[in-house]
């Protein structure tokens, strides 16, 4: 299991729980649920069409996600968020079928892109991973406060001179670089439940927000290790622990708040 | 005469009516595109766009499940998204903000599911290209024995709508509403979350499991833009789901005498079309002036709400 040729996906594995679990904290509290679902599958058709061209993957992962963070935003002021969302995600997944269509080893392919896979990450690929981790937690430290106070209260952010929108904008930019690292390891699929299982029952534990993200950071770390490890001595793919073990951890968070504060309301933004 | 022979031999690719998968693909794609449109309706009125997409993702569980089990993949569809979809009703979470991180996880662990039943099909080596099947459709290879259960599970779900269609009409607009005219509101959200578990699961046999959503939300979400009433924007958005599965049928059809050597995926075209249909819709209504849209209000303000 610690082989050598292991030693890669331990190092971007870690990288990708750390960054997951900072990030997962702000979807929890942000309602950002559906976005936090729907960046990462958008953005597969961006792998397809990386491998088409022959380019390295995250770029094309990038750019996707960044498309994602555009496309919803543009087609949010049409109508409902959520019908914008669905809709934007169909046909972002429909360009994905087409372009693997045109590949050779389409089945396995896709099965990678969307389950995960964490045999063979090259040395290249775990340094454009570090380096976007970097990327993300830099931003996320720099956010963290006006990002904070504006999920608790849009009012009170904007009072102090941060306006709603350029948040949402900026943390939704976060969110599709963070996807773009995280996509490769676990899936497309399983991005949502490694970034919210953990985070949503680290919530739950403890209302202080930095003890929270900490926490939140443990979880995935726990989570996404004992996920490569199962895989390894399983052979079962890495998604299956993942999306289970996110599972998991949301079940057991939901049944300490119930016990521990029957009545107490959680901190976060009103529901409208 | 002989002009618009021309016309409809460019159109419709030689052999497209006499090929029996074909036929299947059309009666079957058809079927599914009136079912998921007069359900989707109501979902996107009710706003459980995410739910149903999470019962598209969670049904492919059963998919890939009935490959192991030997059974016909339908069943497992079915099967899988009336279990999501009445759990999700049971839980009924009425913070939408909960709900959302309720459906996610549930989506998240029926994918964990999916992908290790994915593997272990293409572990038995019985069902190679399973997954791809499964999750993104695989309309030219469906049997033609499949056309009669499937249009039966999609007249069951148009009949429970059909049945229900005052009632559920008013819930969706206001649970309040409802409840005060003494409706009981929780068996109607169970009625509607099994129609909506029955088109899915048609949905995700035809275009795939991931691509199920755009065929329930698209021409539902295009028809509510368009008509003002909910009358006509479910007849409007019935036209519309067939015309996209027909239209993208023929276009993946044809395709193979533009592409050398392969077709384009059916899937891609239907829901290309789909999408197409609804940034059109929007452009048009958006264009409309100002009082027009103010007189349409009364109608239409309720649901334009989150």
């Amino acid at each position: 299991m610690f082989a050598a040729f292991m030693t890669h996906t331990w190092i971007a594995g870690t990288l990708v729980a750390m960054v997951a679990g900072v990030v997962g904290f702000f979807v929890v509290i942000r309602r950002a649920a559906f976005a936090a679902h729907v960046l990462p599958l958008g953005a597969f058709p961006g792998a397809a069409a990386a491998n088409l061209l022959g380019v390295n993957e995250l770029f094309g992962l990038v750019a996707f996600a960044g498309l994602g963070v555009l496309g919803i935003g543009q087609l949010e002021r049409w109508g409902r968020r959520e019908v914008a969302t669905a809709l934007w995600l169909a046909a972002s997944l429909a360009l994905g079928t087409l372009f693997l269509s045109m590949t050779r080893q389409y089945s396995q392919q896709v099965y990678a892109l969307l389950f995960g896979e964490v045999l063979g990450i090259s040395e290249a690929a775990v340094v454009s991973v570090a380096i976007l981790s970097v990327l993300a937690i830099a931003a996320m430290a720099i956010l963290f406060r006006p990002l904070l106070l504006d999920s608790l209260s849009p009012e009170l952010c904007q009072a102090a001179g941060a306006s709603s929108r350029r948040m949402e904008i900026a943390f939704l930019g976060v969110l599709a670089i963070s996807t773009a690292m995280v996509l490769p390891v676990v899936g497309a699929l399983m991005v949502f439940s490694l970034m919210v299982g953990p985070a949503s029952c680290a919530r739950a534990l403890t209302d202080e927000p930095r003890s929270a993200v900490l926490l939140s950071v443990g979880l995935s770390l726990a989570t996404v290790w004992s996920a490569i490890a199962l895989s390894y001595l399983s052979n079962w793919p890495v998604g299956f622990f993942v999306g289970t073990l996110g599972a998991l951890s949301y079940t057991a968070g939901r049944i300490y708040r119930r016990f521990a504060h029957p009545s107490a309301a959680l901190p976060g933004r009103e529901t409208p | 005469m002989t002009g618009l022979h021309a016309l409809l031999a460019a159109v419709l690719a030689p052999g497209f009516l006499a090929n029996g998968p074909v036929r299947t693909a059309l009666i079957v794609g058809g079927g599914t595109g009136l079912v998921a449109a007069v359900v989707g309706v109501f979902t996107v009125m009710r706003g459980q766009s995410f739910a149903a997409h999470a019962l598209g993702d969670v049904s492919s569980a059963g998919g890939s499940a009935s490959y192991l089990l030997g059974v016909r993949p339908m069943l497992g569809f079915i099967g899988m998204a009336i279990l999501a979809a009445a759990g999700m009703e049971w839980a009924d979470i009425q913070d939408a903000r909960e709900r959302d991180l309720v459906t996610g996880v549930v989506l998240g662990a029926g994918m964990a599911l999916t992908a290790l039943f994915l593997y272990f099909d293409a572990r038995s080596g019985s069902a190679s290209g399973a997954a791809i099947s499964i999750l993104f459709g695989s309309m030219f290879t469906l049997p033609a024995s499949i056309a009669v259960p499937a249009l039966g599970a999609g007249a069951v779900a148009v009949v429970t709508i059909g049945a229900l269609y005052r009632p559920l009409l008013v819930s969706s607009l206001s649970a309040e509403l409802a409840a005060a005219q003494g409706t009981r509101v929780r068996l109607l959200g169970l009625a509607h979350a099994l129609a909506l578990a029955l088109a899915v699961s048609l949905s995700a046999m035809t275009v795939g499991a991931i691509l199920s959503p755009a065929l329930l939300i698209g021409p539902a979400a295009t028809a509510l833009r368009l008509a003002r009433r909910p009358g006509p924007a479910v007849a409007l958005a019935s036209l519309l789901g067939i015309a996209a599965v027909w239209g993208g049928i023929l276009l993946a059809y044809d395709s193979y005498y533009w592409t050398p050597g392969h077709g384009w995926p059916v899937s891609f075209f239907i829901v290309f079309l789909i999408f197409l249909g609804y940034v059109a819709a929007n452009m048009a209504s958006g264009s409309r002036t100002a009082a027009d849209v103010s007189r349409a209000e009364p109608h239409c303000s309720r649901c334009e709400q989150d």
